[in-house]
Order: C-alpha cells, then sequence, then structure tokens
C-alpha cells in the first residue's frame, strides 16, 4: 500500500457552519465518498474516492461544499511532474495501461482561442439579426456536377440524397450502452424538436427510439454492432466509423459488466460479453475497400440516404479525406484529437492525432485544390466548445459540426473524465438503474435544445455581424477569419491572414 | 385542480424535498439558520424500500376522510385545497388516524400539520417540487 | 501602397445603364452625361465604361483590350497571341490627352480569333479556350492585363473620375444598343488602372457598387472551376460566377439571380410544390455562390442587360422605361439627367432581377 499510494488529487471541502446534514451529498455519491457519523453528528468524506464530479456540490442545499485541488505536491519538478510521476507509480503498481475518459486535458494549443472573427463597418452594414431574416439551414450531402433539363427545358432534380438541418449542428456518436438509455432518449428527442441529428454510435438503436429515426444517423464500426438491415433503413443516414479523435488507430471496449439487458439485446452479443471492436474493419484494409462497404450500404439502403465516413483527423488527414471524397461517400466527418471518449487508453489519447482546425483547413483546402469540394459535405468535431467554435469552423471550412461533450456537459456532466469506471454520478455515462434514472429526459431533452437554440441566436448574430444573412456565405469565408499569436507556418495551414494584415 | 403528484420512476430518493419543505415552513430565510441543527419534521416524506422511492404528501383528496372527521371544523376546503384553521384545532388526532396515506402528522407547534400546498407560507408555491432536482414531483392538473 | 490583387479593397461607388430593346445604337456620350450627375458617389480612383454593339464591323471576332506597362510587356502578349490567335486587326486604343487622368499605361486593342488548329488540340469548347487564354495572359504575364475579351462589345476603363476617363477614351465616337458605366469609391488603392471598373471575362462584363460579405466563401468556390481571382475585387468574382452559372452550367439569367441572390427559405417555404423544389435545388447545389452583403450590380451580356440587388436591397437602385429604352443607376437623377420624360420609374425589390434583352437583334 505505502509504495502505491498516491495523495488524492481533489480535497472536499465542507463548510460545518453551514452543513445541516441533511445527508444529500452521502446518498448522491456512488462512489461513497460521504458519511453520516452518527457519534459526532456530522457529516465525513473521504476525498481518496473522490472524481470531483461536482454532483454533491450541485445538490447541497446550503452550499456547504465545494472541491478544491490538493496542494499536496511532489518536490516540484517541471520534467517529472505530478502527473508523470503519478502515472509510473500506478503503472508499477499494475502492471495495466492506463485508461482515461473524455477529451485530453493536456495543454495543447486550442486554435480556435487564436482565430478572431470580423466584423462589418462602415463600408457595409452589419445585420440586425431580430430585424432581418438570418438563414442557419444546411443541406449536407453531394451536390450534383451536372445540370440536367427535361424536354420542356425545365431543371430535374439531380439532388442525391442529403441531410437537412436547421442549425450546422448535429449530435456526435455515443453509443447506447457507453451512454445510457436516457442519455439516447435526450439526444434523440432533442434532435427532433431542434430539425437536426443524433448518432447512435456503435450500439445499435434501441427499439424504444426507432420512431427517432428521421433524426438519426446510424452508425456502422468495426465490431458492427447491432447492426441489421432494419437498423440500415431506419437512420436518416449512415456513418461508418473509421476512427475517432480521441483514440486513432484504436478500436473499442465496452466491459461485459456494462452488456446488460437491452444494452445486449440492442447490440445483438450475449449478456456479460466484453463488446469488443477492432482497431481496423477487418474488410477495409485500405481506401478501395471502403469503397465497397460506402456502395454495399447504399446498396442496403436503396441509395436513399447519404453515408458518411467518419475519420480521426492525423497527419495525412487530407490525403484520407480526398480518397474518401471519391469513394462514393457523401459526408466525411473529421474527429480531432481533443475529442471525448467514454474510454481510451491515456497514452493515446494524450499523444495521437491532430487538432481538427488544422485538419479541417487541410482538408477543405485539398479538396478545393482537387476540385472536388462539391462530392462531400465536412462534418468537424473534437472540441467543438461554442457557437464561436462553430462559426470559426465554418468560416475554415466545415459544412456543420459534431458536438457530443457540450451536449453531455448540457446533460449533467461536469467533466470528472471517469466514464470508463461506470459510476457516473449524473446518470450519463452508466447502465446502473438507480443511476440511469438521475437523467429524466424530459429534463435532458429541454436543456439540449436550450444549448442548441442559444447557439443558434449566437451564430445568428456573429453572422449578422459580418453583414452574413445566410450560413452559406459563411462556408470557407477564410477572410472572416484573422489569426492571434500564430506562426507563419500555422497561418499557412489555416489559411488564414493574422490580426493587423 | 393543480395537485403535487410523484412519478417514482424519476424520484432518486435524495430526500432534498424534505428538506426544502422543512425550510419553506419554518418562516426562515436561510435554510442553514432554519435547519442547522434541528431534527426536520416535514409535510412531505419520502418512503423507500428495495430501490423504489417516492414522496408522499397530502393528495387533497375530493372526498377527504381527515375533513369529515375532523371534530371541529379546523380542518376544511379552500378551493379544493385542505387547509387547517390552528385556532380551531385541538390536537384531537382523529385526522391523523383517518388519514390513508399518513399525510397529516403533529406538528412541532402541538396540533398537527399538513402539507398545504406552501399557499399560506412564504414561499407561494409548492417547494418541493420547485427544488426536485429530477422532476419526480410535480404540480400539475390532470 | 499594395494594389488590387495583392490585397483585398472594398469600394463604394455609382453605376448606370442604358438599354435599347430595339437594338438602336446609341452615342456613348449619354451614359458619360448619367454616371456625371453621380460625380460625389465616385473619388477619382476609378472609372469605367462597357458598351455592346460597339464593333459591328468585327462582331465575330473576340476584342481584347489589354493594359501594358511596359513595352517589352506588349512583345511578350503579342507573341503569346500570336501563338493562340488568328490577330485580325490590332491597334492602340484612340483616347484624349486629359488633364486629370495621368500615368497611362499602354493601351491596345486586338481582334482576334482563335487559331483552329490549337482551339482542336485543347478539346476546348471555343469561350472556354479564349477565356482561359485571357486568364493565363492576366496571371502569367507580368505587365499585361486583358481588360476586355467579349464579341462585339469593349470595356473602357480608367483611374479617374467617370465623366473624365469617358472623354478621354473618346466614347462619343461609339455606339452601342447597351452601355454601363461606374464611378468608383475604393477605399485604399493607389489607384491601378487594371482595378477600375466594369469588369469583364468574355461578353460578360459586371459594374457593381457594394461590398459583398460572402467574398472569400465565393472566391474559393469559383477558384475549383480553373478561375482565379487575381484582383480580389467583389466585381471580379461575382463576373466569374455569372460566367460560371450562365455559360458554363447553362443556367438562365433568371435562374442565376436566384442563386446568387436566392430568395429566402421562408419566401421559397411559401411557393407552389413545383417552383420551391426547383428554387431549393438551386440554392442547395449551388450554396456556396451565394452572395450576401449589400450590392447592385449591371450585368452586360450578349443581346441583354441585368440589373439585380442583394437580397436585402442594402444598396439604391432604381430602373426607368422610355419607349424601348430601359435605364437603370444608382440614383434616380442619373436617369432623370437624360431621360426627364420616363414613362415608369421604380426600385426593383431585393433580390428580383431585372432582365431586358433585344427585341431581334441589333439595328
Amino acid at each position: 500500500m505505502s509504495i502505491d499510494f498516491i495523495y488524492p488529487e481533489y480535497e472536499v471541502v465542507r463548510n460545518q457552519s453551514r452543513c445541516i446534514a441533511c445527508r444529500v451529498c452521502e446518498r448522491q455519491c456512488a462512489n461513497e465518498v460521504h458519511w453520516y457519523d452518527e457519534d459526532a453528528g456530522v457529516m465525513m468524506a473521504d476525498e481518496s474516492k473522490c472524481v470531483n464530479c461536482h454532483r454533491c456540490v450541485a445538490f447541497c442545499p446550503t452550499r456547504a461544499l465545494k472541491i478544491v485541488k490538493s496542494d499536496d505536491t511532489y518536490k516540484v519538478n517541471s520534467n517529472w511532474t505530478g502527473d508523470v510521476i503519478s502515472d509510473v507509480i500506478r503503472q508499477a503498481g499494475t502492471g495495466g495501461v492506463l485508461l482515461s475518459s473524455m477529451g485530453t486535458p493536456k495543454n495543447y494549443p486550442v486554435y480556435f482561442d487564436k482565430i478572431l472573427l470580423n466584423a462589418s463597418q462602415v463600408t457595409n452594414p452589419p445585420i440586425d439579426p431580430l430585424r432581418e431574416p438570418m438563414e442557419t439551414k444546411v443541406y449536407l450531402g453531394k451536390r450534383p456536377t451536372e445540370i440536367r433539363r427535361d424536354e420542356n427545358g425545365d431543371l430535374v432534380n439531380t439532388m442525391p440524397p442529403h441531410l437537412e438541418l436547421s442549425v450546422p449542428i448535429l449530435f456526435s456518436a455515443m453509443s447506447y450502452g457507453s451512454i445510457s438509455y436516457n442519455a439516447h432518449e435526450s439526444l434523440a428527442r432533442a434532435a427532433q424538436e431542434l430539425g437536426i441529428y443524433y448518432n447512435t454510435g456503435e450500439g445499435g438503436l434501441h427499439e424504444d427510439f426507432y420512431k427517432y429515426g428521421a433524426n438519426t444517423i446510424v452508425q456502422v464500426a468495426s465490431g458492427r454492432f447491432g447492426v441489421h438491415k432494419d437498423y440500415l433503413e431506419a437512420g436518416a443516414a449512415v456513418e461508418i466509423k473509421m476512427g475517432q479523435g480521441a483514440k486513432p488507430g484504436i478500436g473499442g471496449h465496452l466491459p461485459g459488466a456494462k452488456i446488460v439487458g437491452d444494452v445486449s439485446r440492442t447490440r445483438m452479443i450475449p449478456e456479460g460479453s466484453d463488446a469488443i471492436s477492432p482497431a481496423p474493419h477487418h474488410d477495409i484494409y485500405s481506401i478501395e475497400d471502403l469503397r465497397q462497404l460506402v456502395y454495399s450500404l447504399k446498396e442496403a439502403t436503396e441509395y436513399k440516404k447519404p453515408v458518411i465516413v467518419k475519420i480521426a483527423a492525423v497527419h495525412n488527414v487530407a490525403a484520407i479525406a480526398s480518397g474518401i471524397a471519391r469513394s462514393g461517400a457523401d459526408i466525411i466527418a473529421i474527429d480531432g484529437f481533443r475529442g471525448g471518449t467514454g474510454a481510451a487508453p491515456s497514452r493515446i489519447r494524450d499523444n495521437v492525432g491532430i487538432p481538427i482546425e488544422l485538419a479541417l483547413a487541410s482538408v477543405d483546402e485539398r479538396l478545393r485544390q482537387e476540385g472536388i469540394r462539391d462530392e462531400v459535405s465536412i462534418i468537424v468535431g473534437g472540441s467543438i466548445r461554442s457557437s464561436a467554435d462553430i462559426v470559426k469552423a465554418i468560416a475554415l471550412g466545415a459544412d456543420a459540426v459534431y458536438i457530443a461533450t457540450s451536449a453531455l456537459v448540457a446533460l449533467g456532466c461536469h467533466l470528472c473524465r471517469s466514464c470508463n469506471q461506470g459510476k457516473c454520478n449524473w446518470g450519463i455515462a452508466t447502465q446502473r438503474p438507480e443511476l440511469v434514472k438521475r437523467l429524466n429526459p424530459e429534463i435532458g431533452y429541454k436543456r439540449l435544445v436550450n444549448l442548441v437554440t442559444a447557439w443558434g441566436h449566437e451564430i445568428k448574430e456573429i453572422m449578422g455581424g459580418m453583414g452574413i444573412n445566410s450560413i452559406e456565405a459563411l462556408k470557407g469565408n477564410r477572410l472572416m477569419l484573422r489569426g492571434i499569436g500564430l506562426t507563419e507556418k500555422e497561418l499557412e495551414v489555416l489559411g488564414i491572414k493574422h490580426a493587423g494584415e | 385542480m393543480k395537485r403535487i403528484y410523484v412519478n417514482e420512476k424519476w424520484c432518486l430518493g435524495c430526500h432534498l424535498c424534505e428538506y426544502y419543505c422543512a425550510f419553506a415552513n419554518s418562516g426562515e430565510k436561510d435554510m442553514v439558520k432554519a435547519l442547522k441543527g434541528v431534527q426536520i419534521n416535514p409535510r412531505i416524506q419520502v418512503e423507500e424500500k428495495d430501490g423504489i422511492s417516492f414522496a408522499v404528501s397530502c393528495r387533497h383528496c375530493e372526498e377527504p376522510l381527515c375533513v369529515k372527521g375532523c371534530i371541529t371544523g379546523a380542518l376544511h376546503l379552500v378551493d379544493g385545497v385542505i387547509e387547517i384553521d390552528k385556532e380551531k384545532c385541538v390536537g384531537c388526532y382523529t385526522c391523523i388516524l383517518t388519514c390513508p396515506y399518513g399525510c397529516v402528522m403533529p406538528s412541532d407547534e402541538g396540533v398537527i400539520q399538513k402539507c398545504e400546498l406552501c399557499l399560506n407560507n412564504a414561499g407561494g408555491k409548492p417547494a418541493c417540487v420547485e427544488h426536485c432536482p429530477n422532476k419526480a414531483i410535480v404540480f400539475e392538473e390532470r | 501602397m499594395l494594389k488590387e490583387g495583392q490585397v483585398r479593397i472594398p469600394s463604394g461607388c455609382a453605376i448606370s445603364g442604358i438599354f435599347s430593346r430595339s437594338g438602336r445604337r446609341i452615342s456613348g456620350e449619354a451614359i458619360v452625361k448619367s454616371i456625371s450627375v453621380m460625380h460625389d458617389r465616385s473619388n477619382g480612383l476609378g472609372g469605367g465604361f462597357a458598351g455592346y454593339g460597339i464593333y459591328p464591323e468585327y462582331k465575330d471576332l473576340y476584342a481584347f483590350h489589354v493594359f501594358y506597362d511596359t513595352i517589352e510587356a506588349r512583345e511578350r502578349c503579342e507573341k503569346f497571341l500570336d501563338r493562340h490567335f488568328d490577330v485580325v486587326n490590332l491597334s492602340k486604343i484612340p483616347t484624349k490627352k486629359h488633364p486629370r487622368i495621368m500615368d497611362e499605361p499602354l493601351i491596345w486593342r486586338y481582334f482576334v480569333a482563335p487559331l483552329p488548329t490549337k482551339l482542336k488540340d485543347s478539346q476546348l469548347e471555343e469561350r472556354e479556350y479564349v477565356s482561359r487564354c485571357v486568364i493565363r495572359i492576366n496571371t502569367e504575364l507580368e505587365g499585361a492585363y486583358v481588360f476586355s475579351s467579349g464579341k462585339n462589345m469593349g470595356v473602357f476603363k480608367a483611374v479617374g473620375f467617370p465623366e473624365d476617363v469617358g472623354e478621354f477614351y473618346r466614347l462619343d465616337e461609339y455606339e452601342g444598343y447597351c452601355w454601363t458605366a461606374h464611378g468608383r469609391y475604393p477605399t485604399n488603392t493607389p489607384g491601378w488602372w487594371g482595378g477600375a471598373h466594369p469588369f469583364a471575362m468574355l461578353d460578360y462584363s459586371i459594374v457593381h457598387n457594394g461590398e459583398i460579405s460572402s467574398y472569400d466563401a465565393n472566391r474559393r468556390y469559383i477558384e475549383m472551376f480553373g478561375y482565379k481571382c487575381t484582383l480580389l475585387t467583389d466585381t471580379e468574382v461575382i463576373t466569374y460566377i455569372i460566367d460560371y452559372l450562365h455559360r458554363r452550367k447553362g443556367l438562365s439569367m433568371e435562374e442565376t439571380a436566384s442563386v446568387i441572390a436566392a430568395p429566402f427559405w421562408s419566401t421559397i417555404e411559401k411557393k407552389s410544390p413545383k417552383e420551391k423544389e426547383r428554387l431549393t435545388y438551386l440554392r442547395s447545389i449551388f450554396s456556396s455562390l451565394l452572395i450576401t452583403g449589400p450590392f447592385s450590380i449591371l450585368v452586360g451580356f450578349e443581346g441583354g442587360m441585368m440589373a439585380l440587388n442583394d437580397r436585402l436591397k442594402l444598396r439604391s437602385m432604381v430602373i426607368a422605361e422610355k419607349g424601348d429604352m430601359v435605364y437603370a443607376a444608382s440614383e434616380e437623377c442619373a436617369i432623370r439627367v437624360i431621360e426627364p420624360d420616363v414613362d415608369a420609374i421604380w426600385a426593383p425589390k431585393g433580390g428580383e432581377p431585372v432582365i431586358v434583352t433585344l427585341e431581334g437583334g441589333v439595328k
């Protein structure tokens, strides 16, 4: 024990003068941090179990609780930081791969925060979205290359299958299993009300949610869990998941403990068996194989649904995207390395892949150079945190964005990054019934609707300031962007000028 | 008439309703001052067993046995809400015996207490509903 | 100071257009008079004109108007022209010294036809061949700039106030069925002749007043199709968009207008199912060619003229009719000065094109 001991990272601070010993904290903590000492008549806490999910803090009716970062420290060292030392101690004790959840917390540059937006002054007018129409509707899918006319000279509608979104936002893939039934219901209902889409992830589609099919993207990933004809037909689009930003090159593993009841049925695997998604699709070892899967899925869905190919942002993402654009896929989804996950090896999450801003900029530019930007729409994800991030992503060249972490935060997630433990106190990343019920979809879906509605308003405000009254005119409009504190090379990759230029 | 309803599907058993009820009826402005060191005696109580929990409070029955049985007329209906006239109550506890739901209980002030939908305290609307974190307690017309 | 092409230059402007539906050819004097009324809408840093039907004797040949910085540039360009075209006629464009028009480049005019063998080898449609040659000269031959390349039409432009530019080019000596004019109010140009307007590609010419907010979205999209936006001006990109949609995609001018100034979705929603499908189709497949921000443009093309405002009508533009004549201008005074007694005058709604075409050819 002693050699393995790591001082808790966070401390529970209880203001005893405010605590009324109502024991809400105790009842709400699935990690059993809090307990009531009958003899002393006071609440106690064992911070070694605390994951800092803030459930107790949020529920304490007298604001008697807070969580603070522990100031216990190893001897300060810029190279051998506390985290590094603790990880070595953990691995020396267990011999195991370190796992973690959600996006990387490491201090990598966030390019969105180094890009500034433009606004109109004098030579053209800003537009007030409260007075003038401000359009955010987006179509995702291929654009036909040829104009055809019938015998009367009228245009023939050759629009390939597409998705229509009221705002350029989709909920990103999160499987039923990795998140709860109630989280899925919240996402599905919100997508329906908002006129956007949510994504099943690789966990199949629960039978209760087929009714949301018109707002559902069904995913086909390397484990093919839950994939069958009705499933493919239920969705508005089919997404082939080749990779994920948080863990490029890595498959997935949902422990047998989470494969219970409906999760097992929906995934079509026995209860208690581990759901292991291989790192590659074993029928896709190259781009031509991908093309076959794209067309297999199109055949299966009678060419009525767009096919999305999702990849992680890696070093040669532009070339990969070019290949995908020529594979028959209708939409490319690119997931940046800051994207979240239910569980990933820490070293992969924190060291593999590239930021979405750079990946997006180079993919969009590459597809334009090759003249094939109309072959595909681009969705980007991997830490879209606000409406400003969305506006910047679209101005860099995206058609729409995937959001997942921000959606989870709207549902209660406080980014404690302990999803892999399955004891989510907010009822999101868990299958334990007593925890799942903590997320009432009636509340959850409204919060998602609120979030996306609020972002929609902000996007309109920002666009109006630029004098743009339709989101199409923002797409790829990089003149609306300026870098701040970026190097020549970074500006070149982003295809933007520096502020002041 | 709007009544308080509970849905055990969403009840987390957190007992916050009890504390907010006690606070709302304490007459205090600060929860700490109202409840610190106090054994609360709320008008709503969470029943729980075998992983099932739900809060119980006066249902404001259309034909209330408590009102029928009240020997002094202290319990009476005002627009469908069962209210107590503390001046008239003599503390005979007939109502406590007759309420099939156990929603009338002795008050710390000597007479009885029951949920009056926070109409007669500073809240004005049911505190248990307002503070239920999971919408397991709702106040609605059905 | 950076000139057009090195930096994006916004500008305010005045525009005016005259069109004879019967194909009657009118002297260039009228358009000069019209634009001169709006003197205050320009600042002396650019003015220009486009005339249609002005070269009847060479109507089957492409008329190239070229600015040269140096004699060497001219020699290089002429070599290029000789390699790709049959040059039927070449001359300096006649000008008249004007006290307020200075630093003029060498200004030459060529009437050309593509060399049949070269054209055949290129496997391109004739007009595509010509446009690619023009783009090549403008992007690759230092000091040479083709600013007009259509048939039976010509652009005349310079740094200066438009009325002075008109005198300089002796426009009273030309006659055309359609004239458009432009007075420029750029905010930061050193005054480069090539940067003045109209901007033209083949027989499409554009005069434009406004500053479009969709510029880079439009530019980056249109450049996928072989265009090079070398001037970084709105007018240039709008010209390419119209060339692309009208010439290369075969859309009508009405359809082109419902792409670049697409109706709002809420408006489309109210249309009949067939019309709704048509407008949705056009707007969604050419979504990157929607132009936002203020603009009023006059598009000259072979046998016609289109006047179009942005969807919100953020720039003024009035249209008037008198007999077979149609007038369009930023301000009503510019019409009244040449036709005080109009039959009808109105301000078209934002996004609603006014398209006029010849009724039976040029007279």
